[in-house]
Order: structure tokens, then sequence, then C-alpha cells
């Protein structure tokens, strides 16, 4: 918490992840300072996903070290205590989903409570409060009383991002936060997640085919190539002049 | 002097006699029909009755000492419910567990109960376990010792728990692994998961069945009778049984007790399908939000699963000393109100 604005708070170490014969992450190292924002980009079935799923441990990692705001925790068989590490480690990194997974049991700002209420035993007012602010941030705060099913996608994930603000983390993970949404709903959604860079200045681990984003907000870009970080740098290095020529075809093929 | 006009629109050809009653019944509402159907149902069972010369004065004498036994049935298929709506989650949790001593015991426990007939369960908790009581010695004798109606509940209870385990265990694995993610996502702790975001969610696919289930097992709650128990515990079927015994007439006081029973399980589908309406809240694009809640479910509103059944209860005992008119009409107008919903 003192310390000061360089210091770490994702740190990703030597990264495996097997699925039976298949090795998805091949040793991945990574960090990302505090306020950074770093996007994925690569290939699908390049283990994106699986790196962003493997540093909140949804996903079992085979091998490596995790560190998020100071919680360090190494892979391994799940004790007791490597549970409670495991969840202190979550409760720090906020998590956007692809399928924004709301709760439809429950209103748009009961949502964005239930985290800081149940998890961190806030009062309900206190909650209620701080929701009613991250709702207004992601401009949704007309919606609170809404459920889940009356929204947009595009909505939803802003409703989304709020529980996970709601947490108040030091670094938000964003896996493909736009890919399941039409394609006029895709700029609101953007719109939010610049806002945090700039305005809170989250530290964020963004995996998106945006380039626009990337090139607009990222401080840094990597590659990811079968299970690897290919390439790596800032948004001008790599998506203007690329080195390899994995990542060259990647980008022309998609801007 | 309907099918007359109709005549003057159409085309003059000659209509067969089926095909004018097919005109005619056309513009018959359903309901009108419907209500037509039940009372010639009730005129043929009253001819029935009529014919075995149905005691009419001994149904009206007995029935309150039937209907006493109510209290009963009511009470033995609530705490049975209970306990199994216990047995069936703890089991469900088990057969999705990893952990081997609760996959294996929550195995073996269903295994059992589902593949052994209720009424040998029964006599085995009855009749069975002092024995392995008096095996141990010392107080074991009699903490294994249980009088009729305990047995009933827990046999009740421990069987339909077996067979609601597979129920529970559907409903919690149809909500989403995305859903318990999320929870995970946000530091939620595997009870906090389950009781705040899996359960709720699952609640909505367990209702149903499991309102089957009791309705089953109030009308199996009369095997509890085979089990003995004292005059003043008896429930319904046994009281029937008592008085048929009693005045040789075994009809009327069957009668009696198969209508209170019929009236019981159709007060319950009643409050079933209100509590499903109101448990969609959340799942229905067009549902109003919060404004709608209060005029979905009056009365008491208690807990989300457990209020419902026990505001259910409650009606059923306050309506069960007026008499056999009222239940009836109560079953009449429920009847109505399910059968005109499609």
């Amino acid at each position: 918490m003192a310390a000061g604005a360089n210091d770490v708070v994702l740190r990703v170490e030597d990264l495996h992840k097997t699925f039976g014969h298949l090795e998805v992450l091949r040793g991945i190292t990574m960090e990302l300072r505090r306020g950074e924002v770093v996007v994925i980009f690569g290939r699908s079935g390049s283990g994106k996903s699986t790196l962003l799923r493997c540093v909140n441990f949804l996903e079992e990692p085979t091998q490596g070290v995790i560190e998020v705001a100071g919680i360090r925790v190494e892979v391994g068989h799940r004790t007791r205590e490597k549970r409670e590490q495991i969840r202190q480690l979550r409760i720090r990194a906020g998590m956007v989903f692809q399928d924004f997974l709301l709760f439809p049991h429950m209103s748009t700002l009961q949502n964005v409570m239930e985290g800081p209420v149940t998890v961190k035993g806030k009062s309900a007012e206190e909650a209620r409060g701080r929701g009613m602010y991250f709702l207004e941030r992601v401009g949704m705060a007309d919606k609170a009383e809404e459920y889940p099913i009356r929204l947009s996608g595009g909505q939803k994930q802003r409703v989304a991002i709020a529980r996970a603000l709601a947490m108040e983390p030091d670094v938000m993970l964003f896996d493909e936060p736009t890919s399941a949404l039409d394609p006029e709903l895709i700029g609101e959604v953007l719109e939010v997640m610049k806002s945090l860079s700039t305005e809170l200045h989250m530290t964020m681990l963004v995996v998106t085919h945006e380039m626009g984003f990337a090139r607009e907000v990222a401080n840094r870009v990597a590659f990811f190539h079968e299970g690897i970080i290919l390439e790596e740098g800032t948004p001008e290095d790599v998506l203007t002049n690329p080195r390899s020529p994995e990542t060259k075809r990647f980008i022309d093929a998609v801007l | 002097m309907e099918a007359a006009g109709v005549g003057e629109v159409r085309p003059p050809a000659p209509k067969g006699r089926r095909e004018r009653l097919e005109l005619f019944t056309a513009r018959i509402p359903f309901w009108v029909k419907l209500t037509l159907v039940w009372i010639c149902i009730f005129i043929v069972l009253g001819a029935l009755f009529a014919a075995a010369r149905f005691d009419t004065d001994l149904m009206k004498e007995k029935f309150s000492f039937i209907a006493r036994g109510l209290t009963w049935t009511v009470i033995v298929s609530a705490m049975a419910i209970v306990l199994a709506s216990v047995l069936a989650l703890l089991g469900a949790l088990g057969r999705l567990s990893r952990n081997s001593i609760a996959f294996g015991v929550t195995g073996f426990y269903t295994s059992f109960f589902r593949g052994t007939p209720l009424i040998v369960q029964m006599f085995l908790i009855y009749l069975g376990l002092p024995q392995i009581g008096a095996g141990l010695g010392g107080p074991w004798l009699e903490i294994l010792s249980f009088d009729a109606l305990t047995a009933g509940v827990l046999a009740l209870g421990l069987n339909y728990g077996a067979y609601m385990t597979e129920i529970f265990r559907a409903g919690i694995v149809s909500v989403g692994h995305g859903q318990a993610e999320a929870a995970d996502a946000i530091g939620m702790t595997y009870r906090q998961k389950m009781r705040r975001i899996v359960l709720p969610q699952a609640l909505r696919v367990i209702i149903p069945p499991t309102g089957n289930e009791f309705i089953a097992m109030m009308k199996d709650s009369a095997l509890v009778s085979f089990l003995g128990t004292v005059v003043a515990r008896m429930e319904i079927f046994r009281r029937a049984q008592l008085v048929g015994r009693e005045t040789f007439q075994n009809l009327e006081p069957l009668i009696v007790a198969a209508l209170i029973y019929w009236g019981l399980t159709t007060v319950f589908q009643y409050f079933q399908g209100r509590l499903e309406k109101r448990m969609s809240k959340g799942y229905v694009r067009g549902a109003a939000t919060p404004a709608a809640k209060p005029a979905m479910l009056p009365g008491p509103a208690g807990g989300v699963g457990g209020g419902a059944m026990m505001t259910a209860v409650e009606a059923l005992e306050a309506g069960a000393g007026p008499g056999l008119e009222e239940t009836e009409a109560g079953t009449e107008a429920a009847i109505h109100e399910h059968e005109e919903e499609p």
C-alpha cells in the first residue's frame, strides 16, 4: 500500500499449464507495475485466456508462481492453507469474463454489493453507497434495480466491471471482454475500460482483439504464440514494427 | 334457434347430426364444458355410491374423527420433508464432492434407500434397530428404540432424502459452471458460493420436483399406520381403518380419508404453483421489478423455500376444521385455477 507508484502489482513466474498432453502455457514470466495496462493478443488457442484464468487459479496451473499485491502463491496441491491464499489473491484481482456471468437472481445493485458484503463483511449501507458510486462510474446507476436479463450485453458487461471494481482490487483481469458483444455495443465497454485507466489509474491485464484499444490505452502489448510470449513492447514498437514474422502475419490479418 | 341462424348464413347443404353437434359445441367456452365434465364425473360416482347404499350419515358422523388425523399426517409429512431436504442437500453435495469419504457415504446412502422398499425400511427402523440396540447393550437399546411416528418420520425422511438427492444434484449442476467461477473470482469461500450464488439459483429447478415428492410423501405417510399407533396419534388412514372395523362399513370412511388426502394435496399444489411463479423473478424478461413483488405472494413472506411450505401447512391446519363441503369447494376452485392457465 505504502510502496511507491512503481511497485509490482502482478508477477507471474515461469507459469506452465498442460491439458493432458497439450502444453498450453510453456513458461510465462511477466510483471505489471501499479497503473500499467498490458494487452495480450494472439491467435485463439494460443493460451491467452488460459493465462488469465491461471492468474487467479480458476484454472490450476501445472507449475509456477503467481503474486498479486504481495500475496505470493506457488502452484501445488490445494491444501486448506493454499485455498485461503488463493482466496486472498482473488480478492485483490478483479476478473471480467467474456460472457459477463452476472448473478441472474440479483438486481444490478445487488450484484455489485454482493462481494463487499459477503466476502469483505462490509455493512449493507456502506456497500450500497459504494455500489452506486461504481455503477455511476460505468454509467449504469439508473439501472440499479433492474435484473440482468433485462440488460443488453454491453450493459451487462459494464455492470460486471462495476462488480469487479467494487471489491477495490489491485489489478483487473479482462478475459476478452468484448468478444461476446454485438459490434455496436463494443464501444461503450471499451470506453469504460479506458476510463478505469485514465481516471482511476487501475492496473489492468487485458486479453482482447481490439487493437485500437491496445494502441490507445496499453502501456505494453504482448503477442502470444503457442504458449509463450513471442514478442513484447510498447504498442508502437510491436504493432507498427513487429520483429517476428508470426506477429507481423497476425497483425496484418487483424488490421 | 341458434342452429337455425347458422343454417341461414351457410350454404343449405344437408348437414349431418354429427356436424351440427360439433358446430354447436364449438361455441361453448372451454371452461363451461370442463365444468360439465366434472359434474358428470361426480354424478357417476354418486350413482355408484348410491348403488352401494352409501351411508352419508356415517360419513358425517365420523368425518371429524378421521379429519383429526390430518394433524398427524401433516406433522409426519412436514417433519419428514424437512429431514429429507437436509439429507438431499448433504447427499447432493456429497455426490458432487471429490472427497472420497463424502462421495462414498452418500453413494451407499442413496443406493440402499432407493434400492429397498419404504415399508421394509420402516420396519427395519421400528423393529430392527432396537434389536441392534439390545445387542450393543448399555444405553443403546433406549437410543435406538423409537415410537411408531418417529420411526415413520425417519423412514420417510431417509427414503425420500435418497430420491431427492438426485433432484438436488441435478439442480446444483443446472447452475452453470460459470456462476461458480464468478463467485470464486470475487473471493467467495465454498460455503458463501453455495449459499449466496449456487443454491438460490438451483432452488428454482429443485422446487417443482420437490413439491411432487412432498405430495407423494403426504400419501405415503399412510404407511406409518402399519407400525401401529395409539389412538391419540393416529393419522388419517389409520383412523379410517378403525372406523371400518368398528362399523363393518369400509367404503364410507375410506372415501372420507381419500377426500381429505385429495384436498390436502390439491391445496398444497396451489401454493406450490404460486411459489414457482415467485421464483421466476430475474428469469422473465417481461416481469416488472420490485413493484410487482408484493402482489405475487400475499400473506406471511418467509424465507424462500421453507416459508411458503409453512404457509401451505398453516393453511391446511386452519382449513381442517370446517367440514367436507368447504374442503371440496376449495378443491374445485383450485382445480379450475389450474385448468384455466393453458
